[in-house]
């Protein structure tokens, strides 16, 4: 009785489920999926990371200051004898928050003043456009460092929430930009006519409308800010600008006292930049693998 | 081409006025100046008058539009005021450091290009190869590796290997090369890594697309070596949008420097700006915003030129 079974699923394609999604995603972008696993790894430490980190990262323990990587501390510990690795597994709850919502937060702004810039066009259109050119002059590092010094800090369930809009400004007219130049074509579209023929209002139109076509450019974007988010943050805290001690930051275990034990402690500087260069690594090729699938002809 | 110089010049005005409206109001909306920090950083207790009399003295107490146009005048002039924390003028301020942070960054460059164009045309030759692999991969790295991390590894690099560190005391080019070049080496090597992974993958995927250009099968056809097709015909035109990027990662490259010139102790502008934003030193921070800002205008506008001379097809009106 198997046979008529067989030739209905040849008969009627079958609804890819979202577990042949991700094989297919697996098969076609290998990178992709690598990188897929490395995030889940960071996701999961960070997540869990009371139960993932063999130490307390903030326990300082003078008795074993600057121990070189062995079985009992797998990356060494610092000067004040914490835990390397715990710190680094800690690190990454810090680093993906702050990654996460700084992108999320600069995208999704970013895409509403593209969107909107592209479907009102002419004047406001240039006006936007011209705030757009001002805001690219900065270069990031710059504009989130004249934030930081504007807003200081504001700390909000143990997020510094103005240091995660000091990090999602820069990315705001980056995504506006390009996320524009795909709604133009968009906007061109006979359906958004007929939308406004039938006298919908402007907000529904872009939102309702014009948003569900800009989903793969924002996702596409949002994912790629994540690792320049990443990037971002780990800077400012190193600079001693962003996040503080004693929260566990990769940026910030490379800043301050890690500099005067290069001789002593090489594991100390090692360790934490690789963690960064792995998260942000990770993050640009899924972020170039999600590019590839979702949309081929899309460039950023 | 002249008239559109002029007029790409000329747009430059409302640009930067909006980057010095922005920076000027944007310190300006929190509370809390260069002031309270002075007086009263290290916790000490300083009278209200004292406070208000530095204030008065800065003339951090004049309405802002009094400020602003007394900032902008001076800004017209090429004057930028006073740093609010040394009295120096700004000009003279960043004036020390940006000999030493223009060397670094035209040496990174320097850097990026001699490494970015062999590795880009060399994957871009082998397409799909395991070489083109391993460049992909360096480059991939090259994006998502910090500048100021890399530059600690150089160091940690050195220690070990030469038990020497760079001198961390500036010597001009022109007093003692040498010395001067075993400083700064390193930290533009740091920075330029990215810069030209940043190149080499823009180097590959152009020098690919024209491979596959008719002239180059005429080329092909009539017998010339491939040798002479790869740098006579190909590269000549494959490394224009290179330039598009040689001169958008420049401005980068200043945001590298930020970062970097930590790491080496290099008292450069980097440094003097993280200094002045710690300090809410905002004559200074505007100054050097005006500055930064001034020199991405100029670099776009540079690249933009250079293309029209390069690909006579590009002509603007």
């Amino acid at each position: 009785m198997s046979a008529p079974a067989a030739t209905l699923t040849l008969d009627r394609p079958r609804e890819a489920s979202a577990a042949d999604q991700v094989l297919r995603f697996c098969r076609r972008q290998p990178l992709g999926a690598i990188s897929f696993v490395a995030i889940l790894v960071m996701l999961l430490s960070g997540i869990f990371a009371e139960w993932v980190a063999p130490y307390d990262p903030l326990a300082i323990d003078f008795a074993a200051t600057l121990a070189a990587p062995s079985w009992s501390h797998w990356f060494g510990t610092d000067g004040f004898g914490r835990d390397i690795l715990s710190r680094i597994v800690y690190g990454a709850r810090t680093a993906l928050v702050i990654g996460f919502a700084s992108s999320m937060l600069g995208s999704t702004l970013g895409a509403v003043i593209g969107a909107t810039s592209a479907y009102f066009g002419g004047r406001i259109d240039s006006a936007i456009q011209r705030g757009i050119d001002i805001l690219l002059a900065f270069p990031i590092i710059v504009l989130a460092l004249v934030v930081v010094a504007v807003l200081g800090k504001g700390l909000f369930l143990g997020i510094d929430l103005n240091l995660v809009v000091a990090i999602a400004i820069p990315i705001v007219p980056k995504v506006a930009r390009v996320v524009r130049s795909a709604a133009l074509s968009i906007r061109a579209m006979p359906y958004v006519d007929a939308a406004r023929a039938a006298g919908y209002s402007h907000g529904r139109i872009i939102f309702r409308h014009m948003a569900p076509n800009l989903a793969a450019p924002y996702l596409i974007m949002l994912t790629a800010y994540i690792a320049q988010a990443i990037l971002l943050e780990a800077s400012l805290s190193f600079l001693g600008l962003g996040v503080s001690e004693p929260t566990a930051a990769w940026g910030l275990m490379l800043s301050g006292n890690a500099s005067d034990f290069y001789r002593e402690a090489p594991w100390m500087v090692i360790f934490p930049g690789l963690a960064i260069s792995v998260a942000v690594f990770a993050f640009n090729l899924f972020g170039d693998a999600l590019r590839d699938w979702l949309d081929p002809k899309f460039k950023v | 081409m002249l008239r559109y110089a002029i007029n790409r010049l000329l747009l430059m005005v409302p640009t930067l006025l909006g980057v010095a409206v922005l920076v000027f109001f944007m310190l300006r909306v929190v509370t809390g100046d260069v002031v309270e920090v002075k007086l009263r950083g290290d916790g000490g207790a300083v009278s209200q008058e004292t406070i208000d009399m530095e204030r008065k003295r800065l003339g951090l107490d004049k309405p802002l539009s009094a400020q602003f146009a007394d900032w902008m005048v001076g800004v017209v002039t090429l004057d930028l005021g006073k740093s609010m924390w040394t009295d120096r003028p700004v000009v003279e301020e960043i004036g020390t450091r940006l000999e030493l942070s223009m060397q670094v960054a035209i040496m990174a460059t320097i850097v990026a290009v001699l490494i970015a164009i062999p590795l880009g045309a060399i994957a871009a030759v082998a397409q799909d190869s395991w070489i083109d692999r391993v460049v992909r991969i360096i480059t991939i790295a090259g994006l998502a590796v910090p500048a100021f991390w890399l530059g600690m590894l150089i160091m940690i690099g050195l220690l070990a290997a030469f038990n020497w560190l760079p001198p961390i005391t500036f010597t001009p080019l022109y007093v003692d090369p040498w010395a001067n070049l075993s400083q700064l080496v390193w930290p533009a090597m740091a920075v330029g890594y990215r810069y030209a992974a940043v190149v080499a993958r823009m180097v590959r995927s152009s020098l690919i697309e024209v491979m596959n250009e008719d002239y180059i099968r005429t080329a092909r056809a009539k017998g010339v070596f491939e040798r002479l097709i790869l740098t006579r015909h190909a590269l000549r035109n494959a490394l224009l949008p290179a330039i598009t990027v040689i001169g958008l990662e420049f401005a980068f490259l200043i945001g590298g420097l930020v970062v970097t010139e930590q790491v080496f102790n290099l008292n450069g502008i980097g440094k003097l700006f993280v200094q002045s934003v710690s300090r809410n030193d905002f004559t200074l921070i505007q100054g050097m915003v005006m500055l930064i800002a001034a020199i991405y205008v100029l670099v776009n506008l540079a690249v933009d030129l250079l293309y029209a001379v390069l690909d006579p097809r590009i002509r603007y009106t």
